[in-house]
C-alpha cells in the first residue's frame, strides 16, 4: 500500500462531522497543516470501536498546524501543535 | 443502592478503603471480574499479575530513560527513534503500544495532552493525574498553552516555542526535556531524581538543586 | 456546529483553571477497585475480548449527563460492562445477581 502524503505535503483535514467514533479532534476538521511525519500503519479505529477488524490498515499522519490556523490567533506567533490524523481523513491542501 | 443498606455490617477487623459500602460501579467491577474469572476469560492470577504490573509502573522508571538519554548521546538517539526498545535497554518493558519522544531544545517547549480521552504513557509512567484527565486541562491545553503552563509554574519566553502534541491515535508521547545548567557532577540516579512526571508531560522543567 | 461537536471532544472550548496537584505532591493514589477496572480492561484487550476502541466508544455513547457524572473509572467500567453484555461474555442476570450477592456479603467476609 502507498501512502498518500509525504513529510512536508500540504493536508487539509475534511470538514466532516460523522456521528459515530472518531479520532480527529472537532478543532482540526478543515483546516490546514503540514505532515511533519508518516507514524505508521493502524487498523481502522472507527471500525475498531464497533468490534470489526479494521482491515486494511490506515497511514497515520502526523501532522502539525500553526496556533493561527487553528484558532484565527495563537497566543505567541510561533506556537504550534502537532496531532495525529489518519488518511481518510485527509486531502491534499494548498497554500 | 448503597445508602438503603449495607452501612450497617459489623467491622471486627481493621477498616480499609474496601470496607466502606461499595458504590454501585464498584460492586460492578468486582462482579464482572468475577464472572470473567468463572468463564475463564481470565483467570485470577493473571488478575493479579496485571494488578501487580500497574502498581509496579510509576514516573521512576521514565525518569531512568531520560536520566541516560542527558548522560549517553548514542542512548538518547535511540530514545528518540524509539522510546520502548530504549527503555527495554534498561531492564523497562513499556509494552506494545508505541511511545515518541519529543525534545525539547532551546526555543522549543513540548507538552502533551489527549483532548478526546486520557491517552498517556501509562505502560511507562504510570496512571495519569486526574489533573490529566480534566476537563480543564483537555480543552485548554490545546488553545492556550501558555496559560495553562503558568497555572503550574512556567511562564515561557514568547521566543520559545510551545508545541502542543495531542494523542488522538496509536502513540503515546513522553517529553524529553533539557538537561538542567548545574547538573554536570550529578551522576545518573540524581539526574533522574530531577525528573517529576510533570517534567515528562511539559508542564514542567527541571530544576538542578540550587 | 454546535451540535456536530461530540461532548468527549473539547478541546479549545472554555473552561476553569487546572485544578493540579502541585507536582503531584497533592495526588491521590486509586482506590483499588479502580485498578481492577484497569486491569480488567487491559486483560480484555491482550486476548483479543474487546478493543481500546470500543472501550471509547462506549464511553462516549454514555452521553452527556452521564459523561461528566461519573468519575474516570465508573465511566470505563460502564463502558466495558456495556461491551461485554453486548457481546453476550456476560449476561445481565447473572451480572445483577452477581452484583446483588457482592453487596449482601459486603463487609462478611474476612
Amino acid at each position: 500500500m502507498t501512502d498518500r502524503f509525504r513529510t512536508g505535503d500540504r493536508v487539509r483535514v475534511r470538514t466532516a462531522f460523522p456521528p459515530g467514533h472518531v479520532r480527529t479532534p472537532f478543532y482540526v476538521r478543515g483546516k490546514t497543516g503540514d505532515v511533519v511525519s508518516v507514524a505508521g500503519h493502524y487498523h481502522d479505529p472507527e471500525e475498531l470501536a464497533y468490534g470489526r477488524r479494521g482491515a486494511p490498515a490506515l497511514a497515520l499522519y502526523r501532522v502539525r498546524f500553526t496556533q493561527d490556523e487553528l484558532w484565527g490567533s495563537g497566543e505567541a506567533p510561533g506556537d504550534d501543535l502537532v496531532v495525529d490524523l489518519y488518511e481518510n481523513w485527509l486531502e491534499a491542501g494548498h497554500g | 443502592m448503597a445508602e438503603a443498606h449495607g452501612h450497617d455490617h459489623a467491622h471486627p477487623h481493621q477498616p480499609d478503603i474496601e470496607d466502606a459500602a461499595p458504590s454501585h460501579y464498584q460492586l460492578m467491577t468486582e462482579a464482572v471480574a468475577g464472572l470473567l474469572v468463572e468463564k475463564g476469560v481470565f483467570t485470577a492470577d493473571a488478575l493479579r499479575a496485571m494488578l501487580e504490573a500497574i502498581d509496579a509502573k510509576s514516573p521512576a522508571d521514565g525518569a531512568r530513560v531520560v536520566a541516560r538519554a542527558w548522560a549517553d548521546d548514542a542512548f538518547r538517539t535511540r530514545v528518540l527513534e524509539d522510546v520502548n526498545a530504549a527503555a527495554s535497554e534498561l531492564g523497562i518493558d513499556a509494552g506494545s503500544i508505541p511511545i515518541r519522544a519529543v525534545a525539547n531544545a532551546p526555543g522549543l517547549h513540548n507538552l502533551v495532552v489527549c483532548t478526546l480521552c486520557s491517552c498517556y504513557p501509562r505502560l511507562l509512567i504510570g496512571l495519569p493525574p486526574d489533573w490529566y484527565k480534566s476537563r480543564a486541562y483537555r480543552s485548554r491545553a490545546v488553545r492556550e498553552p501558555r496559560a495553562v503552563l503558568r497555572e503550574f509554574g512556567l511562564e515561557l519566553p514568547t521566543e520559545t516555542v510551545v508545541r502542543v502534541h495531542d494523542s488522538t491515535a496509536d502513540l503515546r508521547y513522553l517529553v524529553l526535556p533539557e538537561r538542567p545548567a548545574g547538573s554536570d557532577s550529578l551522576d545518573e540516579d540524581a539526574l533522574a531524581a530531577l525528573v517529576t512526571r510533570d517534567c515528562m508531560i511539559g508542564t514542567a522543567r527541571p530544576r538542578a538543586p540550587a | 456546529m454546535r451540535h456536530l461537536r461530540r461532548h468527549h471532544d473539547m478541546g479549545g472550548l472554555d473552561a476553569g483553571p487546572v485544578d493540579h496537584d502541585h507536582g503531584g505532591a497533592l495526588a491521590h493514589d486509586y482506590a483499588p477497585w479502580e485498578k481492577k477496572v484497569d486491569a480488567i480492561l487491559r486483560l480484555l484487550s491482550s486476548s483479543g475480548v474487546m478493543t481500546v476502541d470500543e472501550l471509547r466508544r462506549g464511553i462516549e455513547e454514555l452521553g452527556p449527563g452521564i459523561y461528566d457524572e461519573l468519575s474516570y473509572y465508573e465511566r470505563w467500567i460502564a463502558s466495558v460492562t456495556n461491551i461485554l453484555l453486548e457481546k453476550g461474555v456476560i449476561e445481565t442476570d447473572e451480572l445483577g445477581r452477581r452484583m446483588a450477592e457482592i453487596e449482601a456479603g459486603w463487609g462478611h467476609t474476612p
